[in-house]
């Protein structure tokens, strides 16, 4: 259909035309102005507490302690049980934020403004690995890191970036390709990027060598630092994608730990939604797949803009996530993803594939078709809230979305058949 | 026996942690083995390894540049076949270059991005899919041949009526047989090159003229299948007509043949007069007609080998070696003809109605009769490729064996005087459906009704037509040099 | 797209993207000629409306 074929060349125009600057970090409430007393944002689609899984429900008794909403734990579970917390999706607000996705008021964002489009978009920090609240950790380590990065290292990252008039974050994730991330389960090489090219402007505008040496420290320990500044990229790349009239272009995916949620371009804002699939992956020692939850996180937006799992290639010690997958495997993942994508990305190129651009522009209509469904790259979280990261590994997102999807918008182009 | 943990250190040594991840695995799986990790010696994973039980003091020294190879086992002695399988994975050379890791794509539009240049889509899907399949290839601006049948004859219109728009050729549904540019596509036979383009709705229609000139040291063009249904009123002949217009402007063809069976007559006044601006000479056979009102370039061929001939500039096919039945082999009796091929049965039909017999078919052309209504002295002429036989399960080209059970029953039944058979070979078809046909014969009475058949193929195909011949006539099958041969053969059987 | 004669298919030497019968495939290519096959599965998970839907929008 000429509409259609018309309205994705225009929504792969604006996703290759994007141009995401990492250029501040303020506390969220700063920038997301809905975000007030007792309002909190989670990952994935619209879900009420009843419906929420175990991590999902720590992470959020975590944030409540955190901003002082509740004394205790206990009372912040019962606080929210009692419906006294509005909930939202990240989405809902220009943000995203992996695994539980925890965005409240205090918490520091990543501000990435797409200067093509003029849009902004935001994402917390990472915390590291182990306990952490994006796992549904919540106890008081977990609570002091994250004040730690609010009033520590969140100011003085702010600082050196503002400083430095913000990094573009284009070419970064390029050179990061070359080197062997795919900027979901793998940011080694774009977070070691990241800090080079930060160092400087973080060593100037600091006024302490010991907290400097604390915030190099957390950037140095923290191999998958770069993965939320890639998210909150991927959404500042792919909002103006939203809304064009016939596009079947995924402008998001994510999943909260119950549902799996897309949205498609040429139906605005409405979410189709599937339960969540479990991923599979390998596991820490001591754990196996009964100790797994399933799969969470706003995370899938790099997906969405050809990275993860649509990157495989250029990451093969990735592929061995698929389990019996050997590293030249990884090629058929890319490739595969090219049968659901409309366009290729030239500027992030796969040097394993002849320097192939990423499969770019997810059309709803061509996964439908094959079968074929979107490869994510995913972290395991326990099931029980506060254990944190069990393993990494795959997951598909479910067809029953995309079919969603396909007859929605048929339904909307009036009629077709 | 009591659990052991050992611990080993790998000073500087980094390997991503998906690959230990991937070779934790398996070295935990070895035998006696309860858990094994191998990580970088960071302070947390060196907690992970504490916490499963995986750490000893050797582990616990080592810092983050080292790995740390973690195993606990039944026994010592397990313990240390796993750490010695470790360390020898680790030092192996990454590469595994053996493994076959190819990539096929799962759409036409892979496809086509993978081989930009493809120009022909050959789509053998369940009919439901075949159109939709169909519409998919015609917009990546391929032709298309349709062997799947059950298609809908709406979606057959709507797919020609697209294609025709878009300049691309939908030959089919239901397309058995086409050769372009000398490759023979889906059900078609290795035939030489030449000057006869032949146009049919028909696949063994195809496959015998084509097979014929062959015999005769003519050539082919170009065979371009139209489908059975294109020469309905409902599709209107519209890549018959594209097709006549193509050969037409094919500096390659100098004569074209047309075969279907008889078109709706609006349809076959529409295609005529195209035939008739046409400047090259055309043969029309429409089988089943007994004429038609044909414009001065155009001869009428009744049966395929007639066509064959006309095509041939008047040659008589098969004259240089009369065959007959024996006299001690004929018999009084009914024709029973096992077919495969569809307008083979159909030609069969014709000829022995043209004689005067009473014929039945489940495939009736007109002056036959339904096979509900065969009875004493009626032949039966069986198309074994209907759909009531393909249902679930392949056509008599690719599978004989449906054959099977009725040729046992019919040699054994004293009403029957004379067995038709066909045997269809080429690009599609079994492999040696003379030697099958044979096999069922040798188990099979000698005193049953003659066997009389020919075959459809030529020298270049993988069957080879004279070794499928000589097969036959060992098992004690007449061949002829046509199928319309072999009708007539079968006649003269049955008349004593 | 622009309007082709059939012409051109005569006139070319034949490329083949096989959709269905994996054997078909095999014989063109043991024949020299140029196929891809498609290791096709029925579309829209197997639901034929669903499939004529799609191929209309252009899939």
């Amino acid at each position: 259909m000429q509409l259609i074929e018309d309205a994705n060349k225009e929504a792969l125009r604006r996703i290759l035309e994007g141009d995401p600057v990492l250029i501040d970090v303020v506390p969220a409430g700063q920038v997301i102005p809905a975000l007030g007393e007792r309002v909190l944002l989670h990952a994935g689609p619209p879900i009420e507490w009843e419906r929420m899984c175990g991590p999902m429900r720590g992470a959020i008794a975590g944030a409540i302690v955190f901003e002082g909403w509740a004394a205790d734990l206990e009372e912040a579970t019962a606080l929210a049980a009692r419906g006294e917390i509005a909930f939202h999706p990240n989405h809902h607000f220009d943000a995203v934020g992996p695994m539980t996705g925890m965005t409240t008021q205090s918490m520091p964002v990543f501000v990435v403004e797409n200067r093509r489009f003029g849009n902004r978009a935001y994402c917390t920090i990472n915390e590291g690995l182990g306990k952490v609240m994006r796992f549904g950790g919540n106890d008081a380590s977990v609570l002091k890191r994250l004040a730690w990065l609010r009033d520590v290292f969140g100011p003085a990252l702010g600082e050196a970036i503002r400083s430095v008039g913000g990094i573009a974050l284009k070419g970064l994730v390029a050179r990061g390709l070359a080197m062997g991330d795919e900027m979901h389960q793998r940011n080694v090489a774009c977070t070691s990027l990241f800090l080079r090219e930060i160092a400087p402007a973080l060593a100037r505008t600091s006024r302490d060598s010991e907290r400097l040496a604390e915030v190099f420290a957390f950037l140095g320990s923290n191999d998958q630092f770069f993965l939320n500044i890639a998210m909150a990229m991927g959404k500042a790349i792919m909002d103006p994608v939203r809304g064009i009239a016939g596009s079947s272009i995924v402008t998001a995916m994510c999943r909260n730990g119950t549902d799996f949620g897309i949205r498609v371009s040429g139906t605005g804002d409405t979410w189709f939604v599937a339960p969540v699939e479990m991923p599979q992956g390998l596991y820490f020692p001591g754990f196996s797949a009964a100790d797994a939850n399933p799969d969470m996180g706003d995370s899938t937006i790099v997906e969405t803009i050809g990275l993860g799992g649509f990157a495989m290639a250029a990451s093969p010690a990735v592929a061995g996530f698929v389990g019996a997958g050997s590293a030249s495997s990884a090629a058929l993942y890319t490739k595969a993803m090219g049968e659901i994508t409309i366009g290729e990305n030239p500027e992030w190129t796969i040097p394993a594939l002849d320097f192939a651009g990423v499969p770019t522009g997810i059309d709803v209509r061509l996964v439908v078709d094959s079968g074929i469904t979107p490869v994510i790259n995913t972290g395991i979280a326990h099931k029980e809230p506060g254990i944190g990261q069990v393993g990494a590994g795959v997951v598909r997102a479910p067809i029953a979305c995309f079919e969603q999807a396909v007859r929605a918008l048929a339904e909307k182009l009036g009629g077709v058949a | 026996m009591s659990d052991t943990v050992l611990n080993e250190v790998r000073k500087g040594f980094y390997l991503d942690s998906v690959a230990l991840m991937r070779l934790s695995r398996r070295i935990a799986a070895m035998p006696g083995i309860i858990e094994a990790a191998l990580m970088m010696g960071t302070p947390s994973n060196k907690r992970i390894l504490q916490d499963a039980g995986l750490l000893s003091d050797i582990g616990a020294a080592a810092n983050g540049n080292d790995l740390v190879i973690g195993i606990k086992a039944h026994s010592d002695e397990a313990a240390r076949a796993a750490l010695a399988e470790a360390v020898s994975e680790l030092e192996t050379p990454r590469r595994r270059a053996a493994e076959q890791t190819t990539w096929r794509p799962r759409t036409i539009r892979a496809a086509v991005k993978a081989m930009p240049d493809a120009n022909v889509a050959l789509i053998s899907v369940p009919g439901d899919f075949a159109a939709a399949e169909a519409r998919k290839a015609l917009r990546r601006g391929l032709h298309v041949m349709i062997f799947s049948d059950n298609v809908a004859i709406e979606q057959e219109r709507a797919l020609k009526e697209e294609a025709r728009s878009l300049g691309r050729l939908v030959m089919g549904p239901d397309c058995g047989t086409a050769i372009i540019n000398g490759v023979p596509l889906a059900f078609a036979n290795r035939v030489p090159r030449g000057d006869i383009g032949i146009i049919g709705a028909s696949g063994t229609g195809i496959q015998e003229v084509t097979s014929l000139i062959a015999a005769a040291d003519g050539g082919i063009s170009h065979a371009i299948g139209v489908g059975g249904r294109d020469l309905s009123q409902a599709v209107g002949g519209i890549t018959t007509l594209m097709a006549i217009d193509a050969l037409d402007s094919d500096p390659r063809t100098r004569h074209i043949v047309l075969i279907s069976k008889p078109p709706h007559p609006d349809v076959a006044r529409t295609v005529l007069s195209r035939v008739a601006k046409s400047a090259k000479p055309f043969t029309v056979c429409f089988i089943g007609a007994e004429n038609a009102d044909l414009p001065p370039n155009a001869h009428f061929a009744p049966t395929l080998k007639a066509a064959a001939e006309d095509a041939l500039g008047g040659r008589t096919i098969g004259a240089d070696a009369p065959i007959s039945v024996p006299a001690s082999a004929r018999r009084s009796g009914i024709v029973v003809g096992l077919y495969s091929g569809g307008t083979l049965c159909a030609e069969a039909q014709l000829i022995l109605a043209r004689h005067g017999r009473k014929v039945a078919s489940n495939a009736p052309v007109p002056g036959s009769r339904s096979l509900s209504e065969a009875g004493d002295g009626i032949d039966r002429i069986i198309d074994l490729g209907a759909d009531e036989f393909t249902r679930g399960r392949p056509h008599p080209m690719i599978d004989p064996s449906v054959r099977d059970d009725m040729l046992r029953e019919t040699l054994k039944d004293r009403q029957v005087g004379a067995i038709l058979i066909d045997v269809v070979i080429g690009f599609g078809a079994h492999a040696d459906p003379a030697g099958h046909l044979a096999s069922i014969l040798a188990d099979a009475s000698r005193d049953g009704p003659p066997i009389i058949g020919s075959v459809t193929g030529t020298e270049a195909d993988p069957q080879v037509r004279s070794r499928q011949i000589a097969t036959l006539e060992r098992a004690g099958v007449l061949v002829a040099p046509s199928n319309a041969q072999a009708a007539e053969l079968a006649l003269a059987a049955c008349r004593p | 797209m622009e309007q082709k004669s059939i012409s051109d298919l005569l006139d070319a030497e034949i490329k083949v993207v096989n959709v269905g019968l994996e054997g078909f495939a095999a014989e063109l290519s043991a024949a020299g000629v140029p196929v891809i096959h498609v290791e096709w599965s029925p579309p829209a998970g197997g639901d034929p409306e669903l499939a004529d839907l799609l191929s209309k929008l252009g899939a």
